[in-house]
């Protein structure tokens, strides 16, 4: 397949790999931001390959993971409701709330859907005129010019029965957290690279100087991740902390300045809670009062639900890479790979592109093939 | 609340506990196994059913036969390459073929919606006919029910069959030993596909095709020509992962499997990358994995491509001595643990 086997070469992963081993000369620790580097890393097998000094630390880039606990029960509380058709991508409906997940509301008789768009919720609320369509807003930066379509299409046909629930996380915020920690221990990121193609990578010089880490920019494939990670290990044998882009096929410094706009038009910078970790100031997005109407928590008044995060769960501390999974009491035991309960291992992620790409599908599910 | 329950709201993990049924149940994964493990089995239990084959298989007076059954609740029903009655026949005939019996009767039950167009069902019926003659199998007992409009999805159709083992062979995940080879006979991942194309209105170039199909004929070439067959397994829902990592978990050995030799058409490739799926879960109706010696690998692969169609049968990994596990050699020469999804692949977020 083009433009991917090429990023799936043998011989050139061999070429990086070999590179990596010939210029690392002491421990480092490194955080991929993103759950899609995650996924490829634990796919492709990367991890083996890297000499042992060079330790990689999932990073907090993961929707599904920092989505908070009060979000899903909220999200729980609007699909259980009969006039409401409940739209997400699929991977949030397993996702557990306080006591049940998304699935469980599918069973009993909420109509909750799997959408490959935020723009099928849309066409499903014009479609289903005596129903409320509520599309699961989550996602970066990467997924926040889809939504904001969505929500700014929505206006334009005047579709008012549809809202968004929006829980919207940025990265460099995130970065901050992990970075401000008194036991960090990341001494390097791999930053997202669909998250940069939208942003660009301006707002990561600050961070570089300040923390003083080498920032990559950093693709999806596996060829793309071992350059990342031979860039940022050269970075710090050689003592600098710069912003490299290795992803250049996809992000320009700028960004992508259309998508900005509408994202800035469509929402405004608000303080975030993220599940493990907390509040953090100015890390998410909420919607302007241009698009207030839009607001599924205001719609169906759930801004009220309010639910903590016990504090014996270490998964902030994992996110922030000053734990291992397998320091959760539950880990091989009520925890497996088996169960998922190892997620941060053994989940399956690609990268961010698709959901923007692909427009064009209605509603369904997958699960009936035979 | 149960004691699993417990540890969830602290985590953001998925449950693994359900006071309900849900969809993933009966995804092919985990859930779908802990079911038949907790309920299904203990309430049963007998030794036919810990075999845990695709089929049972017993002596009656002189004959060894197999027996098995499968509920078919396909959308759409009529999809590229096949349709729900294609699909009804092939499945249970693929199921007794994988028991290495030749599949002679089936029984069908359909459960019908009121207000199903007849001529639907004619084109059905008429494609389960085809099917059985294709396969060599009689349909010679039937049932049929009809369900109040909106409490059903037009037809449901379950099959079961009886077939009989004319060898000396022992067919079972048991069988399969240390040094075995792999062999996939084709391409993966076309069914799920398929099916997900049609239900969702995905269009490619051309059309992917379900590779819906009967097996039992190149089972038999493989026993006729006195192949040393130890273990056979279709591979439906869950997907060629699902299917070994079910037989590691009986014989107790460890599979290694080349990514490289994994046949996956260009366009199911293409719509994987776009929807987020991995070929290795993807369902399929046409496809095995043989486990046969080392020795009688290369004469396999030769029998099975002699009658394969479109399908290319390959070597693709070998059984070690090391514990039940899957060891995936990966494109760029690395290594992973092959692991059974909870419950079903979904699309995912990004």
């Amino acid at each position: 397949m083009k433009y991917v086997d090429e990023y799936r070469d043998r011989e050139a992963a061999e070429y990086f790999r070999d590179a990596i081993h010939k210029i690392v000369t002491r421990p480092w620790t490194l955080m991929e931001v993103c759950g899609g580097q995650t996924h490829s890393i634990v796919k492709y097998g990367i991890d083996e390959m890297l000499p042992g000094e060079v330790e990689l630390v999932h990073g907090p880039g993961c929707p599904v993971c920092v989505t908070p606990l009060e979000l899903i029960d909220k999200a729980i509380t609007i699909a259980s409701r009969p006039d409401v058709i409940f739209c997400s991508f699929g991977d949030m409906l397993r996702v557990p709330g306080s006591d049940k997940d998304l699935f469980m509301v599918k069973s009993e008789g909420g109509d909750v859907r799997i959408v490959y768009s935020p723009l099928d919720a849309v066409k499903i609320a014009q479609e289903s005129p005596d129903k409320e369509v509520v599309f699961f807003a989550v996602g970066f930066e990467t997924t926040a010019p889809a939504n904001a379509m969505a929500v700014h299409q929505a206006k334009e046909l005047g579709v008012n029965n549809f809202s968004i629930l929006v829980s919207h996380v940025l990265v460099p915020p995130a970065i901050e957290a992990v970075m401000s920690s008194p036991q960090c221990r990341v001494q390097a990121f791999l930053a997202a690279g669909h998250v940069c193609t939208v942003m660009g990578y301006n707002e990561y010089l600050p961070l570089a100087e300040k923390y003083k880490v080498p920032i990559v920019v950093t693709g999806f494939e596996p060829l793309d991740i071992l350059q990342g990670i031979y860039m940022t290990v050269k970075q710090l044998e050689e003592g600098r902390h710069e912003v490299e882009n290795q992803y250049a096929r996809s992000v320009r410094r700028e960004g992508n300045p259309a998508a900005q706009d509408l994202v800035s038009r469509v929402f405004r910078v608000v303080p975030r809670k993220w599940r493990g970790v907390g509040e953090i100031p100015a890390s998410g997005l909420g919607l302007t009062g241009e698009y207030a109407a839009y607001d599924a928590e205001t719609k169906f008044s759930v801004g009220n639900i309010a639910v903590n995060e016990p504090e014996e769960c270490i998964s902030g501390l994992v996110l922030q890479g000053i734990k291992k999974p397998n320091e959760c009491p539950a880990f091989g035991t009520r925890c497996t790979p088996s169960t998922r309960l190892a997620r941060r291992w053994f989940r399956m992620r690609a990268p961010a592109r698709r959901t923007i790409a692909t427009g064009a599908m209605p509603h369904g599910r997958p699960e009936v093939l035979r | 609340m149960k004691p699993e329950m417990q540890f969830a709201p602290v985590c953001p993990i998925p449950f693994n506990e359900y006071p309900s049924i849900q969809m993933a149940h009966g995804g092919g994964g985990r859930l779908m196994h802990r079911l038949i493990e907790d309920f299904f089995v203990p309430a049963f239990q007998n030794p036919l059913l810990l075999e845990r084959h695709d089929g049972a298989v017993f002596d009656v007076a002189n004959a060894r036969l197999a027996f098995s059954t499968d509920s078919y609740v396909v959308k759409p029903l009529f999809f590229p390459g096949g349709d729900i009655g294609s699909l009804a026949v092939n499945g249970t005939v693929n199921d007794l073929a994988m028991c290495g019996a030749r599949p002679l009767y089936l029984s069908a039950g359909f459960i019908l919606e009121e207000g199903m167009e007849t001529e639907k069902l004619w084109r059905i019926v008429q494609s389960m006919k085809k099917a059985a003659d294709e396969a060599g199998v009689y349909l010679v007992t039937g049932d049929t029910k009809v369900v109040d409009k909106g409490k059903g999805d037009e037809i449901y159709i379950n099959t079961a069959g009886v077939g009989v083992v004319e060898h000396e062979l022992a067919i079972h995940p048991k069988a399969v030993k240390p040094g075995d080879a792999v062999i996939l006979s084709g391409d993966i991942g076309r069914h799920g596909i398929a099916i997900m194309a049609a239900r969702e209105g995905l269009e490619f170039e051309s059309a992917i095709e379900s590779d819906c199909a009967p097996l039992n004929l190149i089972v038999s070439d493989l026993i006729n020509e006195g192949i040393d067959i130890h273990c056979m397994r279709d591979l439906t829902r869950g997907g060629l992962a699902s299917a070994l990592i079910e037989i590691s978990e009986v014989c107790g050995h460890q599979i290694v499997i080349d990514e490289v030799s994994i046949a996956v058409r260009e366009d199911v490739r293409g719509a994987c990358e776009i929807l987020g799926f991995d070929p290795m879960y993807l369902a399929n109706e046409g496809r095995f994995v043989l486990f046969v010696p080392e020795v009688h690998a290369e004469r396999a692969v030769e029998i099975m491509n002699s009658r394969a169609g479109d399908a290319a049968a390959a070597t693709a990994g070998t059984v070690t001595d090391a514990p039940q596990s899957i060891l995936l050699k990966s494109l760029i020469g690395s290594t992973r643990i092959v692991d059974m999804f909870s419950g079903e692949q979904l699309p995912r977020i990004c």
